[in-house]
């Protein structure tokens, strides 16, 4: 199992590769799209600004990452690289994200503290998400973000803090995360292992 | 719902953990992985990793044994201690920190906060903060009622001291908290270098005064000896979150025991893994 992790120079790429690694997986840091070519999975994390991936990932990235999901290959976006998946955000208005997932991100309201920081809950969870099979109803994950992705038909986890945002989504093969999967203990592994296995069931189902 | 955050920290010397009281009498408690182990596993919410030397020599230290931690445990990592500069911060992050924390260096330069939050994002940047209560306040009980030492107790009350805890930097703590959020601060780990080592409970009164002025999540730090205190400082106090050090390295209370408290006095805790099957 190959994963490719997005390195874009946005922070905590090294403790995604580390999770990765244990859980069996071989990890590299896709500095260039056509290392995505041999990927079983790619992740794009993330935390900083969207500017970010919206401005360093660019045309030859875009292109890469929809080629690995017409393979059937499965896409992982944390935390920011998760609100690059929707369309836009209003912490970089003039820049477009992956639109993969429809919706535009927004700051948390002021009334509360931001950024959000610390373990919350995972609610509304319809049954049958394959990214977050094998949680308990208790389950809680590892948040730190200013701004949040909305709700919506691909959500298949809300938290809230202030109001209620998309903690997960999954559309097809395109799974995102607001929390850290790679900071949320044995919960956030049990949900890395599950996008790893949504490859090995893909494979499977090929042949 | 957002958990209070139980904190271990782990004041590091060359590659071990020690742990003072009131900064001084530095004692060998054991290695920095082991420990962060143990503790993820008890279900710590988060780790903390200081260097109390910062010296040059132990800065190769500190990388290898950050790289160490990191590899053990799957919470956050926060890492501070003499971190001076945006590449100072870089091999730590590059080493395995979730966050960096920076005092002393921050109160000289303050610019450095916002140099670091515009590298890192400011979710990244935690500014330390060691707070005192002003001398002249700490003799007045007896003098209540006198207008002149009334003035004087109505005003800011706590002076931020250096790491080392021996220079006044600034007169108001409240107001450097606010000034290190305003420059990027995403949280603020605040020490009440009055009660830290003295298992006397964490400074309440301080505590609150700076959650309440700022918009960041507070982490109270110094004190803290009972499942109790910790209560107090996540109410009264306003904290979002309590850091230990001796309490959790003698075994005196265990992260379990703690949580368990807390939950049934009705605070938010994350009491279990979270995996079902």
């Amino acid at each position: 199992m190959n994963v490719a992790i997005v390195d874009y120079g946005a922070g905590n790429v090294a403790s995604v590769k580390r999770a990765v690694e244990v859980l069996g997986a071989t990890a590299c840091l896709a500095r260039k799209p056509e290392e995505l070519v041999a990927a079983d999975l790619t992740i794009v994390p993330g935390v900083g600004h969207f500017r970010l991936p919206a401005d360093r990932l660019d045309d030859g990235w875009r292109t890469a990452i929809r080629a690995h999901l017409e393979r059937g290959r499965p896409l992982l976006g944390i935390c920011l690289g998760m609100q690059w998946l929707f369309e836009a955000s209003d912490e970089a208005p003039d820049s477009a994200g992956l639109g993969l997932i429809a919706g535009r991100c927004t700051r948390l309201p002021g009334h509360v503290k931001v950024p959000h920081v610390g373990w919350n809950t995972l609610d509304d969870r319809p049954a049958g998400s394959r990214l977050l099979a094998g949680l308990s109803p208790a389950a809680s994950m590892y948040f730190c973000h200013t701004y949040a992705a909305p709700l919506g038909p691909t959500v298949v986890a809300t938290t809230s803090h202030g109001h209620p945002f998309a903690a997960a989504v999954e559309r097809g093969l395109v799974f995102g995360v607001q929390f850290h999967p790679e900071k949320s203990g044995d919960a956030g592994l049990k949900v890395l292992a599950n996008v790893l296995s949504a490859r090995r069931n893909e494979s499977n189902d090929a042949r | 719902m957002l958990a209070k955050r139980m904190i271990a920290c782990l004041d590091v010397r060359d590659g071990h953990v020690v742990k003072g009281v009131n900064f001084a009498g530095l004692r060998d408690v054991g290695d920095p992985a082991a420990l962060a182990a143990g503790y993820a596993q008890a279900g710590i919410d988060e780790i903390v990793v200081l260097d109390v030397t910062a010296t040059f020599e132990s800065r190769t230290a500190l990388i290898a044994t950050i790289d160490r931690v990191a590899r053990t445990i799957f919470v956050p990592l926060t890492v501070g201690g003499g971190v001076r500069s945006v590449d100072d911060a870089a091999r730590l992050v590059d080493a395995g920190a979730d966050k960096i924390s920076v005092n002393s260096a921050a109160l000289r330069d303050p610019s450095l906060i916002t140099r670091l939050a515009d590298r890192f994002g400011r979710q990244a940047v935690v500014v330390a903060i060691d707070a005192r209560l002003r001398g002249d306040l700490q003799v007045d009980a007896r003098l209540r009622g006198d207008l002149q030492v009334d003035a004087r107790l109505r005003g800011p009350r706590y002076d931020v001291l250096s790491r080392s805890g021996t220079v006044i930097e600034r007169s108001d703590a409240v107001a450097w908290a606010q000034e290190a959020e305003a420059r990027g601060a995403g949280e603020i780990l605040l020490t009440s270098m009055d009660r830290d080592g003295t298992k006397r409970g964490f400074d309440c009164e301080l505590t609150a005064s700076v959650s309440a002025a700022v918009g960041v999540p507070v982490i109270a730090s110094g004190g803290g000896g009972t499942p109790e205190d910790f209560a107090a400082v996540l109410t009264t106090g306003l904290a979002d979150a309590a850091l230990a050090a001796s309490i959790f390295h003698r075994g005196e209370t265990s992260v379990g025991e703690l949580k368990r408290y807390l939950a049934d006095r009705g605070l938010p805790v994350r009491l279990e893994s979270g995996v079902s099957c």
